[in-house]
């Protein structure tokens, strides 16, 4: 995709999220967990980002609140230019149908009392989007397109297997016709040639419904194969987002290339230099002053711990947050 | 030979038939070597290694074969002797370090009752052994972090206490059951890099078991697949990685995402593990397999020994029919 042809479709600016985990008697808070931090970035119409990080970094909390389920403590989510806390009644309802969650777990996303049909029909009924006795051919369909057989429908969800409730999560979210998914770690809890599965049935959709996708997960592994720009977090700041060849042929802040060298390989040919980080990433209550890795990295020089680097363009929009590349 | 695991059979009683969740098992574990046990879930990997701990409970209970620890037949012990064996010779660490640490005792009286349990020494040498531990696997400060409780610690903090735990009685045999699978990345590299270290510098043996082929390649000598409770390849890490036999292992390696190739797709396994109540008649995998023959549906491939050595159990590579 060349520069001016692509369209943003959504937009995220200085976005925090913050969450009180303590308060005196007065009810202020004493203590503030940092969940994401002053992060942004622009999701392209047709593109896939990938988000990856640590447990506990905040990629689970942006997706949260893109999908509105969490109010942002401040900055902006601009989604076709409009900032969506701004929206009428009216507007909303066409966002939240335009975006829709893919979640981690799918054996707890699903109701358990309602049949796989039911769960796929609800959106449409609820947001009235054709006729009901229309509906149940548009199930159908559904089914269909992510490989679930039709006489499955009358099923509940404990029935399948987590791959099938993972297909059935992916199906009630098409089911409203999105135009971004927002897949948060679909396939971490899942077996390794399910994993394939669902990986390759994404990556189908994705042609066949032109859908756009921000895609969360903790594996590098995962994200390189679906995305096509990449995003590294860690501790709530954004690190380095990067077109995905230029993130792992030639990843720039000592994070990423922390994160890149400990995902075990299975090319036993090619014995590859180890850089093994110490110590546990710090809390999000009390995260470091200044670069929030400064605490585990291997590259520190004088000011990593006092001054926020900056996510700055590095050439060819290879952005960085890295005070090793301050000119 | 420290470990011989020979036709191990563990079942489980259910409301629905018998579950043979490790239906003839067998492989050996030499003394300072790292055997991995892979396979996805309800290959019985998992079950096998409980089985090895004499820790399978009703419903489930070891149906045949025999378990020789230093030419002991465990499957032989009484309650007593095995306690005896256990967290002394035999040590075990779990995939979940939060579920396995009890919340309301510090870690100090957490490492110290294995020790005082195993061991003739007195509370003051088992608290310096307890202090000694931590700091062999690297936990800071370790005068001071012994008298913290688990929430304290973060996750791979607590699976360093589990380790330290496991390792206080100089075991000969560590079974790691998913030591990795809940940290994250960066941590599981520390950990696996400890294990290793561990390894060399106390001599003792690993029983790895994961689904990670990943952290297999990096961490074992030797590795053997499971796939619906048998052993479907048993090889090196050199030869399975740079030929596997096996089409279920092709495909498990096919099916992970490469850092290093650009692929459109990735392989996939089509369909899922059947029902281990109701396993196909001939080979378990053969309604997944690509290479299917009519003779997979009817017989059982033997798991036969090939000349260099691997063992592997599939009718492209021997004709031997199991049970002839």
């Amino acid at each position: 995709m060349s520069e001016e042809k692509k369209e943003v479709l959504l937009e995220v600016k200085h976005l925090k999220k913050y969450f009180d985990v303590e308060t005196n008697f007065f009810g202020k808070p004493t203590a503030v967990l940092k969940a994401v931090d002053d992060v942004s970035f622009k999701i392209y119409k047709g593109e896939a980002l990938g988000l990856v990080g640590e447990s506990g970094c905040g990629k689970s909390t942006i997706g949260k609140m893109l999908v509105d389920l969490y109010k942002p403590t401040a900055g902006e989510i601009l989604y076709d230019g409009k900032d969506i806390s701004k929206l009428s009644t009216k507007e909303r309802r066409k966002y939240c149908k335009d975006i829709q969650l893919i979640f981690q777990d799918p054996y707890a996303s699903l109701n358990p009392r309602m049949t796989v049909g039911d769960i796929i029909g609800e959106p449409i009924r609820i947001n009235k989007l054709m006729p009901d006795d229309q509906v149940e051919d548009r199930v159908t369909y559904l089914m269909n397109c992510v490989g679930l057989a039709n006489h499955q429908r009358n099923r509940y969800p404990h029935e399948f297997s987590g791959g099938q409730r993972q297909r059935v999560g992916i199906a009630r979210a098409l089911a409203v016709q999105p135009k971004l998914i927002v897949c948060d770690e679909p396939v971490s809890a899942l077996d390794v040639s399910i994993q394939a599965q669902v990986l390759n049935l994404l990556d189908d959709l994705k042609e066949e419904f032109g859908l756009t996708y921000l895609f969360i997960a903790h594996g590098l592994n995962v994200v390189k194969h679906i995305s096509d720009r990449v995003g590294v977090m860690y501790l709530g700041k954004l690190m380095e987002v990067a077109d995905k060849r230029e993130i792992y042929d030639n990843p720039l802040n000592p994070y990423t290339q922390a994160l890149l060298s400990a995902i075990p390989s299975t090319d036993i040919t090619k014995k590859k230099e180890r850089i093994i980080l110490t110590g546990d990433v710090p809390t999000p209550i009390n995260p470091p002053a200044g670069c929030r890795f400064c605490s585990r990295c291997f590259k520190k020089t004088e000011g990593c711990d006092t001054v926020i680097p900056e996510l700055k363009d590095n050439g060819n929009g290879h952005m960085v947050a890295c005070h090793l590349y301050d000119k | 030979m420290l470990l011989e695991v020979k036709d191990l059979e563990t079942e489980f009683k259910v409301k629905r038939g018998t579950v043979k969740a490790v239906n003839g098992v067998s492989f050996e574990v030499d003394k300072g070597e790292i055997l991995a046990v892979v396979g996805e879930s309800g290959s019985g990997k998992s079950v096998t290694s409980l089985s090895v701990m004499g820790l399978i409970r009703d419903p489930g209970r070891v149906a045949g074969g025999e378990i020789l620890f230093n030419g002991e037949n465990l499957l032989k012990k009484s309650t007593k002797e095995m306690q005896a064996v256990r967290g002394d010779k035999i040590s075990m660490i779990f995939q979940e370090p939060m579920t396995s640490l009890n919340p309301v005792y510090r870690v100090k009286d957490q490492i110290m009752e294995t020790i005082l349990t195993h061991t003739t020494m007195n509370k003051k040498e088992a608290l310096k052994r307890a202090i000694e531990m931590l700091d062999l696997v690297g936990i800071p400060a370790p005068e001071q972090r012994v008298n913290d409780y688990p929430h304290q610690m973060s996750g791979g903090m607590r699976q360093r206490v589990m380790i330290a735990m496991a390792l206080a009685c100089d075991p000969e045999l560590l079974i790691a059951d998913e030591p990795t699978t809940a940290l994250d990345v960066t941590i599981q590299a520390q950990i696996l890099d400890l294990i290793n270290r561990l390894r060399e510098k106390l001599g003792m043996a690993v029983l790895l078991i994961t689904h990670d082929l990943g952290v297999v390649a990096e961490t074992a000598d030797k590795v053997v697949v499971m796939y619906c409770g048998r052993v479907v390849e048993q090889a090196t890490v050199e030869q399975l990685f740079t030929k596997p036999l096996h089409p279920y292992t092709q495909g498990l390696l096919d099916s992970i995402p490469k850092m290093d190739e650009d692929r459109e797709r990735l392989y996939m396994i089509k369909g899922i593990v059947p029902d281990p109540i109701h396993l196909p008649k001939g080979c378990s995998f053969a309604d997944r397999c690509d290479k299917c023959m009519e003779k997979c549906r009817e017989h059982m491939p033997k798991l036969s020994v090939t000349e260099d050595g691997r063992k592997v159990r599939c009718f492209l590579v021997s004709d031997e029919v199991e049970g002839e």
